[in-house]
């Protein structure tokens, strides 16, 4: 079991270093709407979502209806429709262990999960409960330090959350070392450039669903895989 | 409704829609995780959204006003060479995050325009 944890909090590592800086950015911005401070991280156990959580603060701000808030979530997140779809194999987890799992399917956890290895294959579960654990820790610390501390900090985290596109510049080459085909990155580059252009708010949902569109139209074709 | 009960009530709605994005494949694909397609899905849609998930934490950067996007690209290009040549994830984020914040908060390549 120590040995799951401590290769997951090694793999999370870069996780912390983004997470703990953009939780406080979150956290300093929630501050300014005069709620107590623990309201911050009890967002981050709760809703657990960086980008829902950041446009909430607006949402707040403008004390928007219940019904447009619901809308608002909906439509930022169903992005993350898109991942469970591929992770119907890798979740074999059942009950409470796979509910939190799904609660906790952020955009940097699902990158660890689909590119790094668990040290034993016997509990590859309890890997990705830990990975998610983690990393769900590391964004509540972040909302509380920033809440609480905001405008006093000393240390200057500018530029500190490019770990996380480091993370992801690193997972992609674990990627490419794995598969070794060119058809799936060329694919998200040309769908992610264009919907950078065209679809600037909603890149990730358009990018995503384009890519897969595309990815199952080469697969009809293909025999080795269908 | 005061306040704290609106606020609460927001931390509610926002949580069951979230789980919600996060649920629906997992119910509406129950016992299909076999099928040829999904298992397609699942071997090519990770490198496909690690691509986008690159370009998506790039979405700030103007390419149009100095540096443009220099720094970036420079901490982009460390991260890659080195783990290309040392496989180790840990240096190579570390590495490349390190010198983006350098570059960012030192100014070091503001000076070239």
């Amino acid at each position: 079991m120590s040995a799951i944890l401590s290769s997951a909090f090694r793999a999370s590592i870069p996780v912390m270093f983004g997470y703990v800086p953009l939780g406080m950015a979150f956290g300093i911005l929630f501050q300014n709407l005069g709620y107590a401070w623990f309201y911050a991280p009890l967002m981050g156990v709760t809703v657990y979502a960086g980008a829902a959580q950041f446009m909430a603060v607006g949402l707040l701000a403008a004390q928007a209806s219940l019904f447009e808030v619901a809308i608002s979530t909906l439509i930022l997140n169903s992005r993350h429709m898109f991942f469970g779809v591929s992770l119907l194999g890798r979740y074999r987890a059942t009950g409470l262990k796979k509910l939190y799992l799904i609660f906790g399917l952020t955009d940097e956890t699902y990158s660890l999960i689909t590119s790094t290895q668990s040290p034993d294959s016997q509990h590859e579960q309890d890997y990705y409960v830990a990975l998610t654990a983690l990393n769900q820790c590391y964004w509540v610390t972040g909302c509380a330090l920033g809440a609480l501390f905001g405008a006093n900090v000393e240390f200057d985290t500018a530029g500190m959350d490019f770990a996380l596109t480091a993370l992801f510049m690193v997972l992609m080459l674990e990627q490419w070392k794995k598969l070794r085909e060119p058809y799936p990155f060329l694919v998200a580059l040309a769908c992610g450039v264009a919907a950078l252009l065209l679809f600037r708010e909603q890149m990730l949902l358009v990018s995503i669903g384009l890519s897969i569109a595309l990815l199952l139209a080469r697969g009809k074709h293909s025999r080795v895989t269908l | 409704m005061s306040d704290t009960g609106y606020l609460l009530m927001v931390f509610l709605v926002m949580t069951v829609a979230t789980f919600i994005t996060r649920l629906i494949p997992f119910v509406a694909f129950r016992n299909k995780s076999e099928h040829p397609l999904l298992q397609y899905l699942g071997r090519y849609m990770p490198p496909a959204i690690m691509t986008i998930l690159v370009l998506y934490s790039l979405k700030s950067v103007d390419l149009t006003q100095a540096p443009y996007g220099v720094n970036e690209l420079l901490a982009l290009l460390l991260t890659t060479l080195l783990h290309l040549w040392r496989g180790n994830a840990l240096l190579s984020i570390f590495a490349g995050t390190l010198f983006y914040m350098a570059a960012v908060q030192l100014g070091l390549f503001t000076g070239l325009y």
